[in-house]
Parts: C-alpha cells; sequence; structure tokens
C-alpha cells in the first residue's frame, strides 16, 4: 500500500516550513516598512491622493501572488492530466485557494486606492475585469471541487476547468481593452487615457521589488502549508480506507 | 438489423475516416434531436424563457432608459447566455435521468464524435431560439438586429458557447450540484465571448462602420478556435474510466 499516489509523512516538513514561516513573516514586516517609511513619496501627486498611492506595494504585492496562484492551478492540472498522480492536483487546488486570497486582496485595495484617483471605486476598465472574472473562476473552481466524492474524478475534472479557465482569461483581457482603459501602466508608460499615474523614483523602486518578494514568500508559505493540510487528510483517507478492508 | 453487424464491420466503423467520423457526429445529434422533437423538453422551455425575459427586460428599462439602442446588445447577449444554461444541462441530465449514457459511451466511436454529435444538436436548439429571440427584441424594443454581421456574430458566438457549454455540461452531469453548478462556471469562463458579442452588437446597432465589428469578430473566432482544440484534447478525459 505504498503506493498510495504518497502523500508524503506530514511531519517530515515541520521544521522546515517553520523556518520558511519566519523567513516569510520577516519579509512581510520589511514590505511594511518599505511601503510606509522607506519609499519617497510621489512627487507629481499631493494630498490624498498621495497617501493613497502607498497602497501601490500592497496592491502589486497580492497581484504577485494571485497571480502565482493562478500560475500554479494551471501547472497543478496539467501535471496531473499527464503524470495521473494526485499529489499534483493537491498543488493546484492549494495554488487556487491561495491565489483567491490575495486575488480578492487586489480588488480591494485597488477599489480603495481608485476612489480618491478615480473618484470610484469601480470602473470596467480591461485590468479590473479581468482580475474580478478570474477571481470568480477561482471561486467556481472550488464550488465545483467540492461536489465530488471521488478523488481521481475530482481531479480530471477541476483540471479540465482550470485549463479553459487559463485560455479563456487572456481573451477576456484582449475583449475588454478593446474599451477604453483608464488603468495607469506604471511600467509600460504610454497610455494617454490613464489616470492617477505616477514616476517612479529610486526608493519606489525598490520597495516595489521588497513588496514583490515579500508577498512571493508570503504565497508560498501559505501554500505549502494549505498543501501538507491536503496531504494529511489524503493520508488519513487512505489510512481509513485500509482499516476498513 | 443490429445483428447482421460483425465484429470486423464494428472495428471498420472504428476507423473509417473523416467521412466516418462526421457520420456518426451525425448519428448521435439526429438521435438528440429525434428525441427533442418527440419530449419537446428543451427548445421550448428555452425559447419561452428567452422570449419572457425580453418582456421582463422591457418592463424594467422602460422609462428609464431614453433609447432602448442603448441596452438592446447588451439583453440580447444576456438573455443567450441564461437561456443557453438552461438547455445545456439537459444534453447530459436527460442521459444521465435515462440511464442511457452507459449506452451512449460504448458506442464504437470516437467520444469526441459523441461530444461534437451532442455540439450539433445543441447548436440547433440554440439557433431556433435565437431566430425567435432577434424578432422578439425588434418588436419589444424596435431595434433591428437583422444585420448580416449581428447574425455572423450571433453564429460564432453560439457556434463557441455551444462548444464550452457542452463539456461544461457532460462535467457537471457527474457532480453532486449538477445544474446548480452549471452557470457559475460557464459564466466566468465566456466572458470574453460576452464583452465581444456585446461590443459587435453596439457596433452595429450604432451605426458605426461594420469595419470596427472585425477585431470583435476576430476576438470570437480566436475564442471558438481555442475552445474547441481544448475541447477535442479534453473530452477524452472526461469520460475515461466510466
Amino acid at each position: 500500500m505504498s503506493t498510495l499516489s504518497s502523500p508524503s509523512r506530514p511531519g517530515r516538513w515541520f521544521k522546515p516550513l517553520i523556518v520558511f514561516d519566519v523567513i516569510a513573516g520577516l519579509a512581510m514586516v520589511t514590505v511594511t516598512w518599505a511601503g510606509l517609511l522607506h519609499a519617497g513619496d510621489a512627487i507629481n501627486l499631493a494630498g490624498e491622493e498621495q497617501t493613497a498611492q502607498r497602497i501601490f506595494y500592497f496592491h502589486i504585492g497580492s497581484n504577485i501572488a494571485a497571480f502565482l496562484g493562478f500560475l500554479g492551478s494551471v501547472v497543478g492540472s496539467i501535471g496531473y492530466l499527464f503524470s495521473r498522480r494526485l499529489v499534483w492536483d493537491r498543488w493546484a487546488a492549494a495554488s487556487v485557494e491561495i491565489g483567491t486570497i490575495f486575488g480578492i486582496l487586489v480588488l480591494l485595495s485597488g477599489s480603495i486606492w481608485a476612489k480618491p484617483a478615480w473618484n470610484t471605486y469601480w470602473t470596467w476598465d480591461p485590468r479590473l475585469t479581468t482580475a474580478t472574472i478570474t477571481v470568480l473562476i477561482y471561486i467556481a473552481y472550488m464550488l465545483f471541487r467540492n461536489g465530488f466524492d471521488d478523488a481521481e474524478t475530482r481531479a480530471r475534472f477541476a483540471g479540465v476547468y482550470a485549463i479553459f479557465a487559463f485560455l479563456s482569461v487572456p481573451l477576456t483581457y484582449y475583449s475588454a481593452r478593446l474599451f477604453r482603459s483608464i488603468h495607469p501602466i506604471v511600467f509600460d508608460g504610454a497610455n494617454e487615457e490613464a489616470q492617477g499615474g505616477f514616476a517612479i523614483g529610486p526608493t519606489m523602486g525598490q520597495t516595489l521589488t521588497i513588496a514583490m518578494i515579500g508577498f512571493a514568500l508570503l504565497f508560498f508559505a501559505l501554500l505549502f502549508h494549505r498543501v501538507r493540510q491536503f496531504d494529511a487528510e489524503a493520508r488519513i483517507e487512505a489510512l481509513r480506507e485500509r482499516f476498513d478492508e | 438489423m443490429v445483428a447482421d453487424i460483425s465484429g470486423a464491420e464494428l472495428i471498420s466503423h472504428r476507423a473509417g475516416g473523416i467521412a466516418a467520423y462526421f457520420r456518426h457526429v451525425w448519428a448521435v445529434a439526429e438521435k438528440d434531436i429525434r428525441a427533442e422533437m418527440r419530449s419537446k423538453e428543451v427548445v421550448g422551455t428555452m425559447a419561452a424563457f428567452s422570449v419572457l425575459s425580453a418582456v421582463v427586460f422591457g418592463l424594467a428599462f422602460d422609462l428609464r432608459v431614453p433609447r432602448p439602442e442603448l441596452v438592446v446588445p447588451g439583453i440580447l447577449w444576456v438573455i443567450v447566455l441564461f437561456a443557453g444554461v438552461l438547455g445545456l444541462h439537459r444534453s447530459f441530465g436527460s442521459e444521465v435521468d435515462h440511464g442511457t449514457l452507459a449506452g451512449l459511451l460504448l458506442a464504437p466511436v470516437e467520444r469526441s464524435a459523441i461530444y461534437m454529435g451532442k455540439v450539433v444538436a445543441n447548436l440547433v436548439y440554440f439557433l431556433i431560439v435565437e431566430a425567435l429571440l432577434v424578432p422578439a427584441l425588434l418588436i419589444l424594443f424596435d431595434v433591428n438586429l437583422l444585420k448580416p454581421i449581428v447574425l455572423l456574430g450571433l453564429l460564432l458566438g453560439t457556434i463557441g458557447y455551444v462548444g464550452v457549454g457542452t463539456l461544461f455540461a457532460a462535467l457537471t452531469s457527474r457532480n453532486r450540484a449538477r445544474e446548480t453548478l452549471l452557470p457559475v462556471l460557464l459564466l466566468p469562463v465566456l466572458a470574453p465571448l460576452f464583452i465581444a458579442g456585446v461590443g459587435l452588437t453596439s457596433v452595429i446597432v450604432d451605426g458605426r462602420a461594420g469595419s470596427e465589428a472585425w477585431p470583435w469578430l476576430g476576438i470570437i473566432g480566436l475564442y471558438d478556435a481555442l475552445t474547441f482544440a481544448a475541447a477535442f484534447l479534453l473530452v477524452d478525459v472526461v469520460w475515461e474510466n466510466s
């Protein structure tokens, strides 16, 4: 019975995980420090908008983490469909769950920033639309998984759904972009319609890098814990089946 | 008649090339359409729901929207989207209810041919419903959608919708939540189709140059191509060990 798609012993990763948690925690403290104290003010903004701009680090950081979740769901799904080893499916499912949390944080932080910058919480800008649709797909994915009793069927069907989601999300972006966009493109420059954009100074660039690394570490810390939980769950399930026999 | 088919013939049926493949697709589609003509389960419901929705939208927007042209493109696609969900879940739901899915899957044909047959049957249902819906919108809102580009967009959009929808219907037919879940899975994945459909219809309804509709048609065409390619690759995964 050692071939039970081998969920690894949960105890084995306990100590490395604790170390990783501490690193991720320290990284997030650094992100907070850098975002609030280290980064200079955006010179072309004033008042409320200048203060609100600092949410940008949090926003982009969460965005990186949400994107990693999205990527993880596809890699895990394709990995499962090719290898048929349930461990891939557990990574996909964990990626989606953690990705959803960060996706919701992206939408919330964006809305909070948009009120002073755009004078509205919400617009149907392509990035907003795509982010929202992606979060909705994640939620649908989790609901869908809930409805299967058999782990293999669940993994197969959820994998198929994740691949379709992966194909449709970029098209959502492009079709939404054919409508006019007002989201500032900080890295790419030229969007003449953009509102609330700002130039990036050196301390701001450093802070952004710190935020991206910090949030990526936080994402992986949460992801490892969730996968470990799924592994333990699968192990208990397998043990229970063996006990019943 | 059935007894006459020897094993060799069965095998040659499975091989058979492109022509045989299309015969298999048509056989499945014909079976579904014939069953539908007898039971009148799906098309009648979808058509009634579509016209009813158009009336409800009319009541909701009457006196609030200065010109119906502003909302009709959205109304058209929302109704197609919602009415479609209503019909799609029966595609495999009725097979599961009657216990005939296993028999269908045992047929000595490519699994993708079964999927394509279901797609063709659903496409026929959808087009019948749309043929009623577009004139209904003309009467209720006095907006003429009987323009070649709108109809082409509607046709291509429906093909993509049915392609994804039929596969998802197969996915949810095994799920505990069944039909409740289908729209939740389907609507976010259909977002590009919906946005492009509304964009395309708006171009024509606003009376802008027809060339502005091409990018929208391009998105819909790309969506169709991608989803059908993925469906062909993945349909075997859905029905393995069943």
